[in-house]
């Protein structure tokens, strides 16, 4: 699977594992639920890791992640539900988190040049097939307001 | 009026090409319904019960003459030859064709126009006092702020996917003609008591299902700081607003199960973290106010003495007095031109008047027209000396009517005829009530009358503060249509009393006839229809409506 990172298409070579499945090495996204209750043997893993946050998670219970991970994956269930958008701006600008932010799932392609703007810096459509399109859709403003 | 520098005109190019792409991606079958449908909403075009219907943005109801000619030009090749002004200062066309409307945003584009956030759970256009810059009792203009709030909702990166739509309107008089208190925000222009300037914020008022009075949020805000404000509003309302239940997902329902209190709070808390960004500067502001610099009056020694032309051409006095309304400059007054003819749908207008209203709005008002939220329009500066001249020709294209704020000025949404949503025809019940009211001695008489008609729950037409509202419901597939009393949008706002049982729609018309007699035979004197019934209540006119339905 492809991944549009800083507008370079690279190979994706992370994983989610599900709250049932064996945390293995390497580098892997786990969910909010999952840092809290493993928290305290989350951060001796081997590999990188990274949190998956739903827009109905809270940030307020992964802010003690963020020195431990590299990666925020902010999953899309529903395109039209935009607290993705201000979970974004907020690890960005609130609590300065320089790591990678990834918009995944069911995100539009339409919408990635609103997402870049608010702080996600990686993408990772649910059809691998859009990332070529995803770097030409980054560039539908060259000018903005806010 | 605000013009287009060079970064305003790309974006909205870049947004017609942005569109093109996007509804050719859902014509090749790229895109799913729901996910074109999300976003062709944020470019005004809905499906409708006949045709596609896209709605125009006018920023806060202000166009030019060439713009209103190139509205006349979309509804003479785009539609069928007319177009429908809203209650959000907005205009409608009802018979676009998906295909063409790529074409009709790029041809509105060339005349600094857009459709840009005009429906979708976005932030919408910002609306204002019609009479903004002109009016005898205004604070400040409160153009510059509609314009900034104008840019920073546009394309707004965080804020484009709200749990619901999310409108603002901007009132800088002490009479409230913006409906302020009924807008997910209300920014009221206020001297505080070091004589400065600053907004009144209010939050959490709105129409629909629920119609809920704004309540005050922050009592003084400084001017600097209005941005970084509503920023901390709305991302409180984005992250916090319901999204399980789109009739519960509109702020005033977030402020009310949260509480006012508690909101304030939050919000505070917020806006304390980013309080010192966005400011807006002297600079800026200076900036801006320039596009909005009085224009060139002449000087008038004295008002113009009408006292001849009234008694020779008595019908010119009428209009005088009801279509007109005083100016802040000596020697004008802003001039409103009626949509509300009858035998005509409330706020449609032709391309032939179109343009003969961009021509008249150069020959007599500096080129400018405004929209108004009772969906009529308004030349608001026009010397007094031409105000007979322009009445003439008003009259030949049928506006002139002279029933502004009387009970056949009807704010009607577009209803069964071609909204979706509709459950009932409230175009063919105002003309009805027009027919039925077509003494105008009679109508100048009881005075003072807002009728506000909603084919449907969703309020467009805002029956819930009209003096008289009427919504229709659907019954077993019947139109009924629920009567209210008593509803205001001005200073005094309220939401309107239910009367009683839904009235078959046979007999609606004799219902508001039956309670217009009430009030014209047990008025004190000089009382208008909104105190009459805050004084009696509505039982008066409750047991005449149901005596004789």
């Amino acid at each position: 699977m492809q991944l549009l990172k800083n507008n370079e298409i690279i190979e994706n070579t992370w994983q989610y594992l599900a709250i049932d499945q064996v945390i293995t090495n390497g580098d892997i996204l786990i969910s909010a639920q999952r840092w809290q209750q493993e928290k305290t043997s989350l951060t001796t893993h081997t590999g990188q890791l990274g949190i998956r946050l739903l827009a109905s998670d809270q940030l307020a219970d992964i802010v003690d992640a963020l020195p431990h991970v590299a990666v925020i994956d902010l999953y899309i269930t529903d395109f039209t539900d935009g607290r993705s958008f201000s979970q974004a701006w907020l690890l960005r600008h609130r609590y300065q988190f320089k790591g990678e932010i990834r918009a995944s799932g069911d995100y539009l392609s339409d919408q990635v040049c609103y997402l870049a703007r608010v702080g996600v810096n990686a993408f990772q459509p649910n059809n691998g097939c859009n990332v070529k399109k995803e770097i030409n859709y980054l560039n539908d403003f060259s000018v903005h307001y806010q | 009026m605000y013009q287009y520098n060079h970064s305003d005109q790309t974006l909205v190019n870049e947004r017609v090409a942005q569109f093109r792409r996007q509804t050719e991606s859902y014509l090749k079958g790229e895109l799913t319904e729901d996910q074109f449908r999300a976003l062709r909403l944020r470019n005004g075009l809905y499906i409708q019960t006949h045709a596609p219907m896209l709605r125009v943005a006018v920023p806060y109801g202000v166009l030019n003459s060439t713009q209103c000619r190139m509205i006349a030009h979309i509804a003479r090749h785009y539609d069928k030859g007319y177009c429908h002004f809203t209650t959000r200062q907005n205009i409608q066309f009802n018979w676009p064709k998906l295909e063409q409307v790529p074409d009709i945003l790029a041809e509105l584009a060339s005349v600094q126009m857009h459709a840009i956030q005009t429906s979708g759970n976005c932030m919408r256009n910002t609306t204002t006092d019609p009479l903004a810059g002109v009016a005898q009792d205004e604070l400040e203009d409160p153009r510059p702020y509609c314009e900034i709030i104008r840019q920073w909702t546009t394309l707004h990166p965080e804020f484009d996917y709200l749990p619901r739509k999310f409108k603002i309107a901007v009132s800088g008089s002490q009479h409230d003609r913006a409906a302020t208190q009924f807008h997910d925000i209300g920014v009221h222009l206020v001297r505080n008591e070091h004589h400065e300037i600053g907004f009144k914020i209010l939050v959490g008022g709105g129409l629909g299902r629920t119609p809920i009075i704004g309540q005050v949020i922050r009592p003084f805000l400084e001017k600097q700081h209005l941005l970084s404000y509503l920023e901390a509003i709305l991302r409180i309302y984005n992250l916090l607003g319901r999204r399980d239940n789109k009739y519960k997902a509109r702020i005033k329902i977030l402020v009310k199960e949260t509480g006012l209190e508690k909101f304030t709070a939050l919000v505070d808390q917020e806006w304390q973290c980013i309080k010192n960004t966005l400011l807006l500067d002297e600079a800026r502001l200076n900036e801006i106010s320039t596009h909005f610099t009085l224009p060139a009056y002449c000087h008038h020694d004295a008002a113009y003495d009408f006292s001849a032309l009234g008694t020779q051409t008595p019908a010119f006095a009428t209009w005088l007095k009801h279509n007109t309304v005083a100016h802040k400059v000596t020697g004008y007054r802003a001039v409103v031109l009626s949509l509300k003819a009858p035998n005509t749908p409330p706020g449609d207008l032709t391309d032939q008047q179109l343009d003969a209203i961009a021509d008249l709005a150069e020959q007599y008002s500096f080129g400018e027209i405004r929209s108004t939220h009772r969906q009529n329009l308004v030349f608001a500066d026009v010397k007094e000396a031409d105000l007979f001249s322009l009445w003439e020709a008003l009259q030949a294209q049928h506006l002139a009517t002279p029933n502004i704020g009387t009970a056949t000025d009807i704010i009607c949404c577009p209803g069964l005829d071609f909204c979706s949503l509709a459950n009932a025809g409230s175009i063919g019940i105002t003309k009805e009530i027009n027919d039925a009211l077509d003494d105008m001695d009679y109508l100048h008489d009881l005075g003072d009358i807002k009728i506000n008609i909603s084919g449907c729950m969703n309020g467009c037409a805002h029956q819930s503060v009209g003096h008289i509202g009427i919504l229709g419901v659907d019954k077993k597939g019947v139109e009924w249509y629920q009567l209210t009393l008593g509803g205001s949008s001005d200073n005094d706002a309220a939401i309107g009393e239910r009367l009683g049982p839904a009235v078959a729609k046979e007999d609606v018309t004799q219902a508001i006839i039956t309670i217009l007699e009430v009030y014209a035979s047990q008025r004190a004197e000089e009382e208008s229809f909104l105190t009459m019934v805050n004084r009696v209540g509505i039982e008066p006119f409750r047991e005449r409506v149901y005596a004789t339905a």
